[in-house]
């Protein structure tokens, strides 16, 4: 899993058919000091995760298991909401 | 399976159920040498790692899915090992 922050939401009117009703939300992945690191990413949220929170999400397959049995065709899922992230001395 | 240090330690309440009770620590992918490199994962812990601690990690969603011990369990890395030694040739 990789950590991010939820910066927006991606509505599509036309899509495939197992991704109607499904959250598709914008996720900033995240460094340990909560820094970006690298692009945003579209995921698939089954956990309620709103904009501004910190959530955890997985890449891969794994990302349609929330969903089982509809097959949804995605690659990245939010799986957790942080509550906090504690860090140890570098 | 990838080298990687553990950077810290995350606390969820709102996850997937697949999640109860598993331990989700930060981990930095390091090279052999001990540099780190690439984006920082959270994995699944299933070793008792704690912080600072140079750790084995799959980052494959079956495997990962082995350490929490569920089926469709939507993880994609877990810690399965801690490491003693690296001994690189030359």
């Amino acid at each position: 899993m990789q950590i991010g922050r939820v910066i927006g939401d991606v509505v599509a009117t036309r899509k495939d058919p197992a991704l109607v009703g499904v959250p598709l939300l914008l996720v900033q992945p995240l460094g340990p000091e909560r820094q970006p690191q690298g692009r945003p990413i579209v995921a698939v949220d089954s956990v309620g995760a709103g904009v501004g929170e910190h959530v955890f999400f997985v890449r891969g397959k794994e990302a349609s298991f929330p969903f089982h049995p509809t097959a949804v065709p995605a690659d990245a899922g939010i799986v957790g909401i942080l509550d906090h992230l504690t860090l140890g001395e570098r | 399976m990838i080298l990687a240090r553990v950077v810290g330690q995350a606390v969820a309440t709102v996850k997937r159920p697949q999640f109860e009770g598993a331990k989700l620590l930060l981990v930095q992918p390091e090279t052999p040498d001990g540099l780190a490199f690439g984006t920082t994962l959270l994995a699944v812990d299933g070793v008792g790692a704690g912080v600072s601690e140079r750790v084995l990690v799959v980052v494959e969603g079956r495997a990962a899915a082995e350490i929490v011990g569920r089926t469709l369990a939507p993880v994609d890395a877990a810690i399965v090992g801690i490491v003693d030694r690296v001994d690189v040739e030359g």
